[in-house]
């Protein structure tokens, strides 16, 4: 899950990190005042959505007059921003934040993840911030300098130290430098975090560190320990697809082909995408019913897929294991009846019941596409999708 | 033979009176009745599944000696669970549960540095060394004994290949779901010796999706290791960047971990990759008949 700016830098300030001030604001009126309240001084005009690359993207404006933040702000409102990680759909602006100017000395890279192969929390830091950390570590790994941290032994001084004297931090700001690492590493335990990225973390003229930005996200897992973290879901910024088939238990993710897919479990439908598209078609989505689906489960299911109004066929396909056959055959025939499928419909069954779930096919009368392999199935699809 | 587990396997399993832990502890024992027992905290001196329950894992290996444990605890005792059979040095845990927080695993996996155990999973359809024991939710009757180890990150896809290695008439010797987690007890590397120690064993089957690099680091253990033909399939060529695939490892984040990079480096050392998940028996044996 991911969070704003704004709720990455209130967790920040509530955790003894400090920020630059700043005000959410959601209208022109707002930004008035929110100008007016931070001093009236510089100020960063940025929009709120989930995706970095905002500032090549015109996503952050600097002014200097309250006329200038309203113009801004009435521009980034509504608008749609295109960065390098939203799309080419972009991300509409809903939220802004008007955030005061800060005195910006240098500015540093620093983030923190857990890191799959060693089973710990590494700390990426770097001088070269402000830009593209991507860029930096493949043109000049030597300016990028990790420290990986056993979470059963924890954050070890000598460890900073290292880090300080490879990376050579200024001695007259390696005691702020020191709390802010300490500070970050306690926060990212606390709340569970999987990714903490702050590009630029700014040293001010007074030798203060901070973040000027903030990117989140937090282990799914987890949030059934952090009410407060799962509350700063912003479903706004959610494809609202995968937002309803979550509530329903379903594993769902838009595509843009014309392809609809309906499989059970995570890797067979990811599989069932890569094998449509190895017959020369496009898949329309991702769609996981699980292990235990209901008859309700796929009607739901049937439901998003067929909500995408680009679906000109649908692939079911399913290996039964714990998941019976006759289960999700009585579920497509109950889906089919209701909903009036009218597009075609390709139905590979196979293991657990599979003899019973064909029976409950066959007797239905419904005008269904059998097919007896995977590979067979995505074919029928690929054809009845071209019409 | 096969790997990891036999018919001499004594297994428990943790959470046996849950309504997931009940009935695939019935279905594994009808499979092969391995089981022993079972611990829920609290339900010692009782029942399920027709097997003694008891309340603490040492007192279950004290009178089953038990040497698996097949866990089925909630989310957020897993963890707990499986820390509890490393320090009753169990040889084999497998944990089936789906949704262990990723911090909870740091620190299980520092235990199990330490110590005697081997873990499979957590968010995994289990082992099952046909014929013989099943500790998991596969359905059984789907395999059949024969020559070919499969290893996978995903259920259904393991179920795909078991399918198709029977139909080519070729069997299993043993298949182990690793899991799809970010931190998983063992990965493609940990097993992959097993297979080529294991005379019944004659060829592996790798399935493998984005996320991380275990796929690449398998294929440079088997350019080193692996003597026994290998066949891989790696799902996900068609998955949109940033996206989360079902599991929660499957993520391609920073143009790492693609499908793409890990088909490349595994036929770079030789190993078949199967250009569609409905060719992976046939890949196999086109190859093996060369």
């Amino acid at each position: 899950m991911n969070i704003h700016e704004y709720q990455a830098k209130k967790l920040f300030s509530e955790n003894h990190i400090s920020t630059p001030k700043g005000i959410l604001v959601t209208s022109v009126e707002e930004a008035e005042k929110a100008f007016e309240k931070l001093g009236g001084g510089i100020c960063a005009v940025k929009a709120q959505i989930h995706a970095g690359g905002r500032g090549k993207a015109g996503g952050v404006k600097i002014v200097k007059t309250s006329k200038d933040c309203i113009e801004e702000t009435k521009k980034l409102l509504g608008s749609t921003l295109v960065t390098h990680q939203t799309g080419p759909q972009g991300k509409k602006v809903r939220k802004v934040y008007v955030e005061e100017g800060t005195q910006i000395c240098k500015e540093y890279y620093l983030s923190c993840l857990v890191d799959r192969e060693s089973a710990n929390i590494t700390l990426m830091f770097s001088k070269e911030g402000g830009m593209d950390i991507e860029e930096v570590a493949a043109k000049t790994p030597e300016k990028i300098f990790t420290l990986s941290v056993d979470t059963t032994i924890g954050l070890k001084d000598y460890q900073l130290r290292q880090l300080i004297f490879d990376s050579k931090v200024p001695q007259e700001e390696t005691k702020n430098f020191t709390g802010f690492v300490k500070s970050l590493y306690k926060l990212f335990l606390k709340h569970d975090f999987s990714m903490i990225e702050i590009n630029p973390l700014i040293v001010t003229n007074e030798n203060k560190i901070m973040p000027l930005d903030g990117k989140m996200s937090f282990d799914e897992n987890s949030l059934y320990r952090h009410p407060n973290i799962k509350a700063l879901r912003d479903f706004e910024e959610e494809d609202p697809r995968e937002v309803e088939a979550s509530e329903h238990g379903l594993s769902y993710i838009g595509l843009d082909g014309n392809i609809g897919c309906l499989v059970n479990g995570a890797g067979l439908a990811m599989a069932t995408m890569d094998i449509i598209k190895h017959y020369g078609g496009e898949p329309a989505n991702f769609l996981d019913v699980g292990g235990g689906a209901s008859e309700d489960m796929v009607k739901n299911a049937f439901k998003i897929i067929l909500r995408d109004k680009k679906v000109k066929a649908v692939f079911v396909n399913i290996f039964g294991g714990i998941m019976r056959c006759d289960v999700i055959a009585r579920g497509i025939v109950t889906a089919s009846q209701e909903l009036k499928i009218s597009i075609p419909l390709v139905v590979r069954l196979e293991g657990t019941n599979v003899q019973q779930g064909k029976q409950i096919l066959h007797e239905s009368g419904l005008s269904i596409l059998p097919a007896d392999y995977m590979s067979d199935g995505a074919e029928k699809a690929v054809q009845a999708a071209r019409g | 033979m096969g790997i990891l587990i036999n018919k001499n396997t004594r297994v428990i399993t943790q959470g046996i009176t849950g309504k997931s832990g009940l009935f695939h502890t019935k279905l594994s024992h009808e499979y092969a009745p391995c089981f022993v027992g079972g611990v829920t905290p609290g339900k010692g001196g009782s029942q399920a599944a027709g097997l003694p329950v008891f309340d603490t894992v040492k007192e279950a290996k004290e009178i089953t000696a038990c040497n698996a444990s097949m866990i089925f605890v909630p989310p957020p005792f897993a963890a707990d669970a499986i820390l509890e059979a490393i320090d009753s040095e169990i040889e084999l845990v497998v944990c089936i549960t789906e949704g262990v927080p990723v911090q909870d695993m740091l620190t299980v996996k520092k235990a199990l540095d330490k110590s005697k155990t081997r873990l499979i999973g957590p968010n995994c359809p289990g082992v099952i060394t046909p014929g013989q024991c099943k500790i998991g939710i596969m359905p059984g009757h789907v395999h059949q004994k024969g020559s070919v180890g499969i290893l996978s990150k995903s259920g259904t896809l393991t179920y795909e290949a078991v399918g198709q290695t029977s139909e080519v008439g070729l069997g299993q010797s043993s298949c182990v779901g690793i899991g799809g987690d970010p931190i998983i007890g063992s990965t493609f590397t940990d097993l992959l010796p097993l297979f080529e120690q294991d005379p019944d064993t004659e060829a592996i089957i790798m399935i493998g999706e984005i996320g991380g690099d275990a796929e690449i680091k398998a294929a440079q253990y088997i350019h080193k290791h692996v003597t026994k033909p290998v066949c891989a399939f790696i799902a996900g060529v068609t998955a949109p960047p940033g996206k989360r695939m079902g599991h929660a490892g499957a993520i391609v984040s920073g143009g790492k971990g693609t499908a793409k990079e890990k088909i490349t480096a595994l036929k770079d050392v030789g190993v078949w990759v199967a250009e569609s998940p409905a060719e992976i028996g046939s890949t196999l044996m086109k190859n093996l008949k060369k």
